[in-house]
């Protein structure tokens, strides 16, 4: 018995202009490997996936001036769970979520609630540079130059009540896209939450870009709390919900170990995490450990916030 | 055929390897934005796997009735010793600039810390006393010296279990394989040596007739 081929579609045939630009294609591809190789040996690496320069951005307030952390450090060694548990698991998976478009849910104790698109969100506040020192809880530390704009005024616009006293942030559930989330790590989805007087502090920002582009999906794209005077864990990412609440809200990291990631979670190397010290960190790019500041050295910034509390009760 | 391969040579170069990789990535700049808690990390890893890795050596000849794996524990033993030291130095170099006092205080302060230099500071006395002769002149009190090795590895399991943040999953991994490497030591003999029954008895040499 013979077997008959099956007849080859014509759209599966290559189409001939694409045939014929298969030289232009190569000649290319040689360019490009060319450039490439030439690029990365001359300059820091090409910028993550699907990151646009964003224009008018205006210098702000509270900088430093120590080195800055390189921009591929900042983006392949990530602490963000819903992408993997692993320091360079987000930067490898996190290019698979959808981040445009984007809404974000304001509600609770505000006067405007409502369900905006991020343009809507983003439009009236001036884009500003803050370059902030990031200490992790995990005692490493970067300096990282965010592109944001004030919490304070995002929240202002959508009128508190009377009755907040704290803000509740969600980050997005999506396990399809966030890998990390289809186990049972932390307990999804991820929530972060401030005071609100913490929240209007003016070193609060929400960030939507980094080094002048915007965020990388595994910094936190498009959206994300930057709150520079406490752990890490604190600043969320990729935020989709926002509310204002009359109690403390439960958040993640408090709610997996209690005794370990308090609701303030201040850097404080006086207060030690129960199972390591905080004293010393490592800063990103350096080889040896140097001392922690308290409130990460934004104390002038932040120390009332906390007067007469006993930070050691509130870690 | 497992005679005819030069075990030893294979082993040791498997064994190395990761130190060699660790420190190729070191000279090539691999090891990522924070190098110090890459190369603490790695070769504490690796301590644990080599432990294991002796720990099967036993069961391994047991069930197959190999002669090979014997021959190989006590470098398999020394090279986890070796990743164990290295891990230890890297930690308290990067940790501490080698500055022994505060390095001291941090040890006891801290019960990760304390359980994994517990851990690799009992390998001490079994890495001194792994030559021959050593074996010869303490008898049955090498056996039982050694035997602390088994202690050795469930603190390691025990420092990885109490050092991570939330994500438990590797190390309970760990502790699974190292709970089935001492369980098995606790079966009945005849069970340790189920895999007798799928193979032929050993042949005997045949012995000469019995004279008249």
């Amino acid at each position: 018995m013979i077997k008959r081929r099956a007849p080859i579609h014509s759209d599966r045939v290559t189409d001939e202009s694409v045939y014929r630009g298969r030289r232009r294609f190569l000649a290319q591809a040689g360019i490009g490997a060319v450039g490439l190789l030439a690029g990365a040996s001359l300059l820091r690496p090409a910028p993550a996936n699907g990151t646009m320069r964003i224009k008018n951005i205006r210098p702000g307030p509270f900088g430093t001036d120590e080195d800055k952390t390189s921009y591929e450090d900042v983006t392949t060694y990530n602490n963000y769970y819903e992408f993997g548990t692993s320091k360079s698991a987000p930067s490898r998976n996190a290019d698979q979520l959808p981040t445009d478009p984007w809404s974000v849910e304001i509600g609770g104790e505000v006067g405007r609630p409502g369900t905006y698109p991020l343009e809507d969100i983003l439009k009236p506040h001036p884009l500003e540079e803050r370059v902030y020192r990031h200490r992790c809880v995990e005692a490493w530390s970067m300096v990282i130059p965010w592109v944001g704009f004030p919490l304070a005024d995002l929240l202002k616009r959508f009128e508190p009540t009377s009755q907040a006293r704290f803000v509740e942030l969600a980050t997005l559930y999506d396990p399809e896209h966030m890998p990390g989330q289809q186990r049972e790590v932390l307990d999804w989805p991820y929530v972060e939450g401030l005071r609100l007087d913490e929240a209007m502090n003016p070193l609060a920002i929400m960030a939507v870009g980094l080094y002048g582009k915007t965020l990388p999906n595994q910094n936190g794209a498009p959206l994300r709390l930057v709150v520079p005077w406490k752990y890490g864990f604190k600043s969320i990412k990729s935020i989709v919900k926002i509310r204002l609440t009359r109690e403390q809200p439960a958040t993640t990291w408090n709610i997996a170990a209690p005794n370990e990631y308090g609701f303030y979670a201040n850097v404080n190397p006086n207060v030690p995490h129960p199972r390591w010290s905080q004293a010393r960190e490592r800063r990103i790019g350096e080889f040896f450990k140097r001392d922690t500041e308290m409130f990460n050295g934004y104390g002038e910034q932040v120390t009332h916030l906390y007067k007469g509390m006993d930070l050691r009760k509130h870690f | 055929m497992a005679q005819r391969l030069p075990v030893k040579p294979l082993v040791f170069l498997a064994a190395a390897a990761p130190a060699a990789i660790i420190t190729a990535d070191a000279f090539s700049g691999r090891l990522g934005a924070n190098p110090p808690d890459a190369i603490i990390d790695r070769s504490g890893l690796w301590c644990l796997r080599l432990l294991l890795a002796t720990l099967a050596v036993t069961p391994l000849r047991l069930l197959t009735g190999w002669r090979w794996p014997m021959r190989v524990r006590r470098m398999l033993g020394l090279f986890a010793f070796f990743y164990g030291v290295v891990h230890f130095a890297a930690w308290g170099l990067f940790e501490h600039g080698l500055r022994l006092g505060p390095l001291w205080a941090d040890l006891w302060d801290h019960l990760y810390l304390a359980v994994g230099f517990l851990a690799v500071a009992g390998m001490v006395p079994l890495a001194a006393t792994s030559f021959d002769a050593a074996m010869r002149r303490l008898g049955v009190w090498w056996v039982r010296l050694h035997r602390t090795v088994y202690l050795l590895a469930a603190l390691s399991v025990l420092h990885y279990y109490l050092l991570v943040k939330a994500d438990v999953r590797d190390p309970l991994i760990y502790a699974g394989l190292l709970a089935v490497l001492l369980g098995y030591r606790l079966l009945p003999r005849p069970w340790q040596r189920a895999g007798d029954l799928l193979r032929p008895a050993p042949r005997r040499p045949t012995r000469p007739a019995a004279g008249p």
